[in-house]
């Protein structure tokens, strides 16, 4: 297979229709006699609707329905499939989260719908909720982990970490905090839902996973799975918090059903607080050790994340600390605490991202006490094999990522001693009396891989259409699946039409846990082969053909003709000759078991400057430089603005991102874009990311690992290091404020 | 949104009938009001328009600079005179919002300008300011964002204007015409404290609108700077901001003005902490003396307690900067 077009930093395909307009998003579909729902939630906490107030709602123009727990379609099965999350679908009185979905009001017009819905009144009867860890610490308990990659057990125990602690040079014990945080993706949730017979539902869905939405859709209007079709083109950002369909989703299709028209339900940016999930708060308790030399003896890490009263999410932050460094006495713990707040979910990266923040941050303590420089730490204690199961890695090219890393950042000459000397002498300063520090973390995250298949067509003009029902969260899965396709079939990339989102089409996994880019081009690459390797034999045996009697593997294909000892044909001829049919193949693929022999991640090192106010305290990010390994690379363009989204994110979480409860009220404060803070580009500086070559034979059929997430990883830690660095104040709960370092 | 009466005035008589009239709103920008309709926390029944009124000018004088009501955000911050002669203002007005905000945002609806207190926009919360006697969940919630000084047992709202914090430390005059005819009334009587009353936040009667704000070019306006500490570099409110105003004579400060932001449920000023620095050498020690008397009876709570601190040095900054100049 010639390769031209994967890996290179072509532009987005679909970039032209997305700044024309042309791209229509979930929220913008338009169909036939639709009308509009909009939400209304509750106020408590936790509690019991007692009764709700609907005349007034119900007297304006253009309503169609008040839909409460009262009059609502009951459903055939409410009940979520498993693994999916648990939601509010006024079936009954039951309040369980403040802001949660309590009626919905579907009427001609959003702005008719979106004022009815102001005019309904919610009696509630109140009682007593909490919303804060501490409150329920003592009641945790532990639970497995469950990724993309698997379960997990809770706890794990390697080695023998007392004897550990007893033979440290050095010992840390710390607590580590990360708060509730909102993903906010640009688009909100949106839901369009139409009925064309009573067994058949249409839905158009702001979602990560086509094939998850019919699941849950199916199971709970009792359909069978086929009658039930799912719609995502374009999504504005994901993050997690489109992973798993929530209330609206089932609500919308309940409304369509109630009113008989479609219905279309778009979540406002304050519903986008709760209801659809968030970062649940982690409290991580570290404990290590190390020797003088900066080989880690030990590694404690005993994770605290919060949950619903009604669901288990659990936030696997201790599991980083599994694989991450070479250590012989590692212990690992995780724990749920249930709280009167909404179900968290999946948040980029979710468990490395925040473990990544207490794992990487004790790590510098530990370079400090020993005098050590953090990066030098690091590569003392290089695990050279995945230490949980001594298994080896399917790649790894870590080592590389922080030389190239430290080489581009200058971090040789930036921390002569280590960070003990420079932190306790003279601590630098820029002209206007600005503190300046320097900090480094490890990156790391999973290489996912799920089951996938795809299909590919030629038609009879040359030109193939490549199908798989994967989502495109906005970040260039049509770009690089096209790619792919024009290379595993020989085609340009003109020639080549790759559509996704629709579960008509092959499955896909749903677009979480970083593997769409490894899952969808194994899929795509095969199917693209397996209809190239199927007009090459069409052509061989084919007496019309010029390459009639050439042998199959002597046939070169590029840009979709086929050449075999001076003599061509092309894809065109081959299928119009056979009748002009489309010729077409199907591809499956996922994990096997010679894959569960590695240990497959990937890896990268982030180094950042940060300038601090000495009196104000504020914080400023100088530098950023980024530079991780992720297998082959599908695209170099696409996949350095994901670097640079998550290493973005990594500001935002070390100095900005808080959801903020109302402890009394139980009920998130800042449910808006100007109260929960993201970076603004003022705060975004200078960022640089850069893709190490590396090659993996073992992790998927396109030797791709996810980098999706990866950037986010390691970045808050390596932030709250430099503020350390440059001040000598150690912030272990994000974000770093102003108020934390007067 | 609730449905409402929409007209445009034609002239400012025009506009002082109509905005006379019962539960009527003046709509300007609209950055502020039409947010505030849409979370149906304001109920204006008449909404009068005066965006098409000639009050956009700025007018530089001998004494000081007028600026139109409607004058933009932006044209303010960005216009020479303003700039030169009066720094913290400009400062102020571009360390607030986003240049989006600041291109529709007037100055008499910066002068207007709502608490951002969360639960003042929350309809599922208590709140004397929007509904009087309700109750404040504030006082016992979120505080990070609320006022320290001027606070009451109703009402603990911080002011949100960068705008007015600079124009209270230039003792800005404000020109209004309403039924009875035209006034003037000082910034610092412009924004009432929340007392017993936090639904009345402004000193104007029904009827009455912003012709334009007076602010006078003394020699510690050009030497003024505006400082704010906020939890992200734009697009944020003050944690707390300082406008600070600095004549300097023969090495000795001859008038301080100063104003704080982001701490008071006003923009705050402090006649005894501008007197203790007159007379004073500009160091960091007098204008540190100055600042414990702007904060002295500050009332914190839970999670503001770090603003007292953080004011202080706020202010310090600012009046270092004052007196470095330009």
């Amino acid at each position: 297979m010639k390769i031209t077009a994967t890996g290179q930093p072509l532009l987005r395909v679909d970039g032209r229709a997305k700044v024309t307009g042309a791209a229509r998003y979930s929220a913008e579909v338009q169909i036939a006699g639709l009308a509009y729902g909009v939400l209304v939630t509750s106020k408590s906490a936790r509690g019991r609707i007692l009764s709700i107030e609907t005349d007034d709602a119900e007297r304006e123009p253009g309503v169609l329905a008040v839909i409460t727990p009262r009059n609502a379609l009951r459903l055939p099965d409410p009940k979520v499939p498993e693994n999916d999350r648990v939601v509010q679908v006024l079936q009954d009185d039951r309040i369980v989260y403040s802001n949660q979905p309590v009626a919905l009001v579907v009427a001609e017009t959003l702005e008719g719908a979106t004022h009815a819905a102001l005019l309904v009144k919610v009696h509630e009867e109140k009682e007593p909720a909490t919303v804060r860890l501490d409150d329920e610490l003592a009641r945790a308990f532990p639970h497995d982990l469950q990724s993309s990659a698997g379960k997990q057990p809770a706890d794990q125990i390697r080695g023998d970490p007392a004897r550990g602690l007893r033979e440290a040079d050095a010992r840390l014990e710390e607590t580590y905090q990360t708060p509730y945080q909102t993903h906010n993706p640009l688009e909100p949730h949106a839901t369009t839902a139409a009925w064309s017979a009573p067994d058949r539902l249409t839905v158009y869905d702001a979602t990560q996973g086509v094939f998850g939405v019919r699941k849950k859709l199916a199971k709970m209007f009792g359909l069978a799975p086929a009658n039930v079709r799912v719609l995502t083109k374009f999504v504005g950002g994901g993050f997690g918090c489109k992973g798993a369909p929530w209330s609206h989703v089932v609500l919308a299709a309940l409304a369509a059903k109630q009113v008989g028209r479609p219905v279309k339900l778009v979540l406002t940016r304050p519903q986008m607080f709760g209801m659809v999930g968030g970062r649940p708060v982690t409290r991580q308790r570290i404990a290590a050790g190390a020797s003088k030399q900066g080989k880690l003896t030990v590694l404690k890490h005993e994770s605290v994340s919060t949950t619903s009263r009604f669901d288990d999410f659990l936030e696997p932050a201790a599991a980083i600390s599994r694989h991450q460094y070479a250590c012989e006495n590692v212990e690992t713990r995780h724990r749920l605490v249930r709280l009167d707040i909404a179900t968290p979910t999946y948040m980029r990266a979710p468990g490395e991202s925040t473990g990544s923040f207490a794992l990487e941050s004790a790590i510098d303590e530990l370079a400090h006490a020993l005098g050590l420089d953090p990066l030098a730490l690091r590569l003392a204690s290089y695990a050279e094999t995945d230490p949980t199961e001594n298994k080896p890695f399917s790649s790894k090219s870590l080592r590389c990522c922080y030389q190239e890393g430290a080489r581009r950042f200058g971090w040789t000459s930036g921390a002569p001693g280590g960070s003990k000397t420079r932190a306790a002498l003279s601590r630098p300063r820029t002209r206007d009396g600005m503190l300046v520090g320097i900090g480094m973390a490890t990156s790391s995250y999973p290489a996912n891989f799920g089951k996938a298949e795809a299909l590919a067509r030629m038609l009879p003009d040359g030109s193939a259409e490549v199908r798989s029902g994967a989502v495109d969260l906005g970040g260039g899965t049509y770009t690089v699946m096209t790619q792919v396709a024009a290379d595993a079939i020989g085609l340009a990339m003109d020639k080549v039409r790759f559509d996704l989102g629709d579960t008509q089409m092959p499955e896909a996994p749903r677009s979480g846990g970083s593997q769409t880019a490894a899952s969808c081009a194994s899929a795509v690459l095969l199917a693209g082969r397996a209809l190239r390797d199927r007009l090459v034999r069409m052509a061989v045996v084919d007496a019309r053909s010029p390459l009639l009697g050439a042998r199959p593997d002597e046939v070169l294909v590029e840009d979709g003709r086929l050449s075999a000892n001076g003599r061509a044909d092309t894809f065109a001829d081959v299928v119009r000759r056979a009748g002009g049919a489309p010729v077409e193949e199907r591809s499956k693929t996922g994990p096997d078991e010679a894959r569960k022999k590695w240990s497959m991640h990937s890896f990268g090192a982030q180094f950042v400057e940060v300038l601090v106010d000495p009196d104000l305290g504020h914080v400023r990010v100088k530098r950023l430089v980024g530079v991780f390994s992720g297998g082959r690379i599908l695209n170099a363009r696409t996949a350095r603005s994901q670097l640079i989204g998550g290493m973005v994110w990594g500001i935002g979480m070390a100095l900005h991102e808080h959801t903020v409860y109302d402890e009394k009220l139980g009920r998130i404060m800042t449910r808006d874009l100007a109260d929960y803070h993201l970076p603004t580009h003022a705060d975004v500086p200078s960022i640089e990311a850069y893709l190490v070559e590396e090659e993996d034979l073992h992790v998927d059929p396109a030797g791709v690992k996810g980098i999706g997430e990866i950037g986010i990883t390691g970045t808050a830690a390596a932030i709250a290091n430099a503020v350390f660095n440059a001040t000598g104040k150690r912030v272990r709960s994000l974000p770093i404020t102003p108020d934390k370092l007067l | 949104m609730r449905h409402f009466g929409f007209e445009r005035a034609k002239s400012v008589d025009d506009a002082v009938r109509a905005g006379a009239q019962p539960e009527a709103a003046f709509l300007a920008g609209g950055t502020s009001l039409v947010d505030l309709m849409k979370l149906e926390v304001l109920t204006p029944l008449r909404v009068v328009d005066v965006t098409r009124l000639e009050l956009s000018r700025i007018e530089p004088g001998p004494d000081g600079v007028v600026l139109g009501a409607l004058a933009t955000n932006t044209d303010v911050a960005m216009h020479p005179e303003v700039r030169r002669r009066l720094p913290a203002l400009s400062e102020a007005l571009l360390s607030g919002a986003s240049p989006q905000l600041r291109n529709v945002a007037t100055v008499g609806g910066n002068l207007l300008q709502r608490t951002r207190c969360a639960y003042f926009r929350d309809l599922a919360t208590a709140c004397n300011k929007r509904t009087p006697r309700s109750g404040c969940d504030a006082l016992e919630g979120w505080t990070r964002m609320h006022a320290i000084l001027g606070t009451s047992d109703q009402c603990i709202a911080a002011h949100p204007s960068d705008m007015c914090v600079a124009l209270a430390a230039l003792e800005a005059r404000v020109r209004v015409r309403g039924p009875s005819g035209e006034r003037e009334i000082a910034i610092g009587d412009f924004h009432l404290l929340p007392g017993e009353h936090p639904d009345r936040e402004f000193a104007l009667l029904p009827g009455e609108l912003v012709l334009s704000v007076f602010v006078p070019a003394t020699p510690a306006a050009a030497r003024s700077r505006y400082v704010k500490v906020r939890d992200r570099a734009s697009y944020a409110f003050a944690l707390v901001s300082c406008a600070a105003g600095l004549e300097l004579s023969g090495g000795t400060i001859r008038e301080a003005r100063v104003a704080l932001g982001g701490v008071g449920t006003k923009p705050w000023r402090s006649p005894a902490a501008e007197r203790a620095l007159a007379g004073q050498a500009p160091t960091r020690d007098a204008f540190r003396r100055a600042a414990a008397l702007l904060l002295e009876g500050a009332q914190t709570r839970g999670g503001n307690a770090f603003k007292v601190e953080l004011a202080k040095r706020t202010m310090v900054r600012a009046l270092t900067l004052a007196a470095e100049g330009a």
